[in-house]
């Protein structure tokens, strides 16, 4: 069963002068259920606009968004988000932003920092626990944001650019956790990036979007098992495909 | 260790200025002046402060003064606070409220003495009531630019963990965020409120209180005790303002250390 499908999706903006500005131009996408997606493109192709409109924190004027067999209007519980800025609260302890989504959920204390540990631990932050977030690094706080965005099961985790701010080392480790945690939640997972190493090191499918408007261009199966080694021959082709494609047929205008 | 001898080093510097500013009083006081009731020199208040510790009425002056702040303050804040959050968060309130707001914030506290006297008559609350009108405007101010302020991600990402009502977003999510504001508003109006007692107290309220002591003896020409009376009112802002952000910042914004202002 597929865990998110988009049909024939347009979103667009009026600009100040009284013109339209589409942003997204028919989107059409099935995820299948505990599949890796990536979303590729540059900045300003209406990434982050098609992810918040699966989120539900945006309402698409055309087309419909289904996930999990079930057309979603506003926010829904089955998606959980990680975001690009830094989005933990910072006036709570790590343990009490983790739990923040089982507070919301009403469950008493001691449950959902019991729940809430167990997601610390798989991150190995347990002698963070009562830290703020101003006193983790860059990289340690993306890691509390993604089992925040796990603790209430999602069936379907996004990620915007989530590892953009860091350095690249961090993020390289990051990316290995993520799967990691991936291999052993197995949630659905659409990550958008902008960076096609990242794409292909992480995801079982690569989407890749060209701006103005925003518009699917073309659709990569990655098929390297995992893990996989970045500096390797097959690695190194994947990506050379995908680079050659974008600069011939998903070129920016 | 270097440090903390050059902390105690400026410790000493800011009592040497003291000291040497009461010096410098007592010498113009006593050698120049030579006139208790134009100037009364350190050591007429230091007699002055001891006769009035015998007399036993400092005490109850506090403990009027304490009512008639505490009044004040405490309606500011259950008056304040709600507004400022309500005008902070919805665009329509503060489009609604923001006027009337604005006209009577520049109103002098003092001008509703008038009133004040009609409306609650020589009780602790009508001083209470000028204190307020000082407090409240911080209050609101802060406590509106703080709502206003609250970073989109976090109530984003919030929604995203279930936090969906607008009571409950800004219960765990903008008050939260806010507080640092809030609380320094609360600051502000405590100053402000300070300042409005003296002359709450002035048209006879109550037959206590700091400021009331301070006028009842200008009419008795006794200038000493006007000036003990100035500094305990000065000293009583300080310290509530010291222990109010000693336990503020220790107890609710903790988080705040580290954080890039």
């Amino acid at each position: 069963m597929a865990s998110l499908e988009i049909k024939n999706l347009n979103q667009s903006f009026s600009r100040d002068d009284g013109s339209r500005l589409v942003v997204l131009d028919n989107i059409n996408l099935e995820v299948k259920d505990k599949e890796f997606v990536c979303i590729l493109g540059s900045s300003g192709c209406g990434k982050t606009t098609l992810l918040r409109l699966i989120a539900g924190l945006d309402e698409a004027q055309e087309g419909s968004i289904i996930i999990d067999g079930e057309e979603i209007k506003g926010q829904n519980p089955k998606v959980g988000m990680v975001f690009q800025e830094y989005s933990l609260f910072p006036w709570r302890t790590v343990i009490d932003n983790i739990a923040f989504g089982l507070e919301m959920k009403g469950l008493g204390k001691e449950e959902r920092y019991r729940v809430a540990e167990r997601y610390l631990d798989l991150v190995n932050l347990t002698q963070f626990r009562d830290s703020y977030p101003s006193e983790l690094s860059g990289g340690m706080r993306q890691r509390v944001a993604v089992v925040r965005a796990l603790t209430l099961d999602p069936v379907l985790l996004l990620m915007d650019e989530p590892f953009g701010a860091l350095d690249a080392q961090t993020r390289n480790m990051l990316q290995k956790e993520l799967l990691d945690i991936w291999e052993e939640t197995k949630k659905t997972v659409v990550f958008i990036t902008h960076s096609v190493d990242e794409a292909v090191y992480l995801s079982d499918r690569i989407i890749v979007i060209t701006p103005r408007p925003g518009r699917i261009c073309r659709v990569f199966d990655v098929g390297l098992s995992r893990p996989r080694d970045r500096t390797s021959v097959e690695f190194a082709q994947v990506r050379r495909t995908v680079l050659d494609v974008i600069s011939q047929n998903c070129s920016i205008q | 260790m270097k440090l903390s001898a050059v902390r105690i080093g400026k410790r000493w510097l800011g009592v040497l200025a003291i000291v040497l500013a009461i010096v410098v009083w007592e010498v113009i006081a006593a050698g120049i002046v030579r006139n208790a009731f134009i100037l009364p020199s350190p050591v007429d208040v230091a007699y002055a402060f001891q006769e009035l510790a015998e007399t036993g009425r400092l005490i109850p002056d506090f403990i009027d003064s304490l009512i008639h702040f505490g009044i004040g303050l405490a309606m500011a804040l259950i008056v304040g606070i709600p507004l400022g959050i309500l005008m902070g968060w919805s665009r329509r309130c503060d489009a609604f409220l923001d006027p009337v707001v604005e006209l009577l914030r520049p109103i002098p506290p003092l001008a509703w003495i008038p009133f004040a006297i009609i409306w609650f008559g020589l009780t602790a609350y009508s001083a209470g009531f000028v204190i307020f009108v000082g407090a409240v405007f911080p209050v609101i101010i802060n406590t509106y630019s703080g709502f206003r302020s609250v970073p989109r991600i976090f109530v984003e990402a919030g929604i995203m963990l279930g936090c969906t009502s607008n009571v409950r977003q800004i219960r765990y999510i903008a008050f939260p965020s806010a507080l640092p504001s809030v609380a320094s508003g609360i600051r502000i109006a405590c100053g402000v409120g300070w300042m409005c007692l003296v002359a709450a107290e002035l048209f006879g309220v109550s037959n206590n209180g700091l400021g009331m002591s301070l006028w009842l003896y200008y009419n008795l020409h006794r200038m000493d005790c006007v000036v003990v009376y100035m500094i305990l009112l000065g000293l009583t802002g300080l310290a509530f303002d010291m222990a109010f952000r000693h336990y503020v910042e220790k107890r609710f914004l903790k988080w705040r250390t580290g954080e890039v202002a």
